[in-house]
């Protein structure tokens, strides 16, 4: 518990539940800032003699992505998509952040389930949990959120949750894998910003459960 | 030597509230209160005669003394400095959280037993409150013992005497955890903000002031001094966690003192600073403290 890559993983944890409480459109966006560039200082910090360059790009490459490119457009689509700036869950906020704890709860039990093969490069043990939990916290996110800038946060967290995963479990990825899993959340991205553009000059919101309905 | 956390408690709770008030009175940029300006206030009230309605029974006479009673029990377990409470045995830890639990009941039912809707509001609204707090202590002191001891059903005592330096190097961040839920917890127990204004004048708003608004005279002084009490013990377990002992009480208990006294300006910063939450915001900070403490346990289970 006393490692730094353990204090890490457990700050992220927290962000999770604290984004599961959260219903501010802008320190989601923040919430999910400091996630993401705190992870990608993860790398370098577990590295420890087998330190490359390439950790280092990668890790500048993750920090300005997601500290400055994505909230950028984020609060880009924010202004211009004419958007109420509270995000309501469907299940109140209440029970979102007990299904968090529910959530870190059964991440544990299910990682203490897998059969998963010894990682002795592994930073720590509470890789696996953290990332299945992160991973969940985004499902839950995107199901249970009105705006489409909300689900597009919990589209976000899942990417982390994969990121922790992968850092925890193939510690050899060449460069370029990892260059082109970020370059795809970029273009992911700003696929989603422009059609919650389209959504909201057609109708004028962006709230998805609006869209079901079929009066005008 | 296990009678010194006692005699603390009982003389120096009414000087908790006295600094809490000349913290918020410098803050606010004005002189402030005597800080023994409690003492002279009981004194007082203690010199008059006190009214009793005639709908009233007698659970609205035993409301204020029951709850001193309770208040003064849980303060017989609370070990302070590395000095042990008076009383202590593996599992008084619960015991501590059902006595605090039987003043609330008896001081809800006294303020119901006088028939006015205003008591009933905040009867309610309060029980409602702590029933969101009270798993927050529980699974805390259950992280904190497990995390110390092994086993969590200890005594407080245990529980303070195994909080070292060693322990907060070895699992600082569990106990951080703690520590902000418990700080939230006694924030919500003690009604203060941003759960509760003490300061407010209009009952729509009263959370605590407003169960006891049919008080008067000794009974009034009882409910005040159980409430510094309530302070004084609930602070003693946030100190209890927070500083690391050395097992030396005559190093520990001055640091403890000194801790006491930085609980009650942080409590005069708080309420400085913030305005009370809205209700509906308070169950979420009272729920999300209770993740944070399950959080605690569960990272102590796997960690």
């Amino acid at each position: 518990m006393g490692t730094f890559a353990d204090m890490v993983l457990v700050f992220v944890l927290l962000i999770n539940l604290v984004l599961l409480g959260s219903s501010r459109l802008a320190s989601c966006i923040r919430q999910v800032a400091i996630q993401g560039v705190v992870l990608g200082i993860l790398p370098i910090l577990v590295a420890g003699d087998a330190f490359h360059l390439r950790l280092l790009v990668l890790a500048s490459g993750v920090f300005l992505l997601k500290g400055f490119v994505f909230p950028n457009l984020l609060f880009r689509s924010m202004r211009t998509a004419n958007t109420r700036h509270e995000a309501t869950p469907i299940i109140g906020q209440t029970a979102s952040v007990v299904m968090g704890v529910v959530i870190v709860v059964a991440s544990f039990w299910l990682t203490s389930s897998l059969e998963l093969p010894p990682a002795e490069q592994a930073a720590s043990d509470l890789v696996v949990p953290v990332s299945l939990a992160t991973l969940l916290t985004g499902l839950l996110l995107i199901v249970s959120r009105h705006q489409a800038l909300s689900q597009v946060v919990g589209y976000l967290v899942l990417e982390n949750g994969v990121f922790i995963f992968g850092a925890a479990l193939a510690r050899d990825e060449p460069l370029l894998v990892e260059m082109g899993v970020l370059l795809d959340v970029l273009v992911a991205v700003l696929v989603m910003g422009i059609a919650m553009f389209h959504i909201s000059r057609t109708f004028d919101h962006i709230d998805v459960e609006q869209l079901s309905q079929l009066r005008d | 030597m296990s009678i010194i956390p006692l005699i603390l408690t009982v003389t120096l709770a009414p000087l908790m509230l006295g600094v809490i008030n000349r913290t918020k009175a410098v803050i606010g940029g004005r002189q402030g209160q005597p800080l023994a300006q409690p003492y002279y206030n009981l004194w007082k009230l203690l010199g008059k005669g006190a009214v009793y309605s005639h709908t009233a029974s007698w659970v609205f006479r035993a409301g204020p003394i029951v709850t001193l009673a309770s208040v003064l029990v849980a303060a017989a377990l609370m070990p302070l400095g590395s000095c042990p409470s008076l009383v202590s045995f593996s599992g008084d830890l619960v015991l501590f959280a059902y006595l605090l639990g039987l003043g609330r009941f008896f001081t809800v039912t006294a303020a119901m037993d006088t028939g006015s809707a205003f008591e009933g509001m905040g009867g309610s609204r309060e029980v409602f409150f702590s029933t969101l707090a009270e798993p927050a202590l529980l699974l805390g002191l259950a992280a904190v013992a497990k995390k110390a001891i092994g086993t969590p059903l200890v005594s407080l005592t245990e529980i303070h005497a195994h909080v070292t330096a060693s322990l907060w190097a070895h699992s600082g961040l569990i106990l951080v955890f703690v520590a902000v839920a418990f700080v939230i917890v006694f924030l919500a127990e003690n009604s203060r903000i941003p759960v509760d204004d003490p300061n407010t004048h209009l009952e729509l708003t009263m959370i605590h002031e407003v169960m006891v608004l049919d008080h008067s005279g000794p009974d009034f002084a009882f409910i005040l001094y159980g409430a510094a009490l309530k302070l004084w013990v609930l602070a003693a377990l946030i100190v209890g966690m927070v500083i690391p002992n050395t097992g030396y009480f005559i190093v520990d208990l001055p640091i403890s003192l000194v801790g006491m006294l930085a609980v009650s300006v942080m409590v005069g910063v708080i309420e400085s600073v913030m305005a009370r939450l809205r209700l509906l915001r308070v169950s979420q900070l009272l729920v999300s403290a209770t993740a944070m403490t399950a959080l605690a346990l569960v990272l102590e289970y796997r960690g």
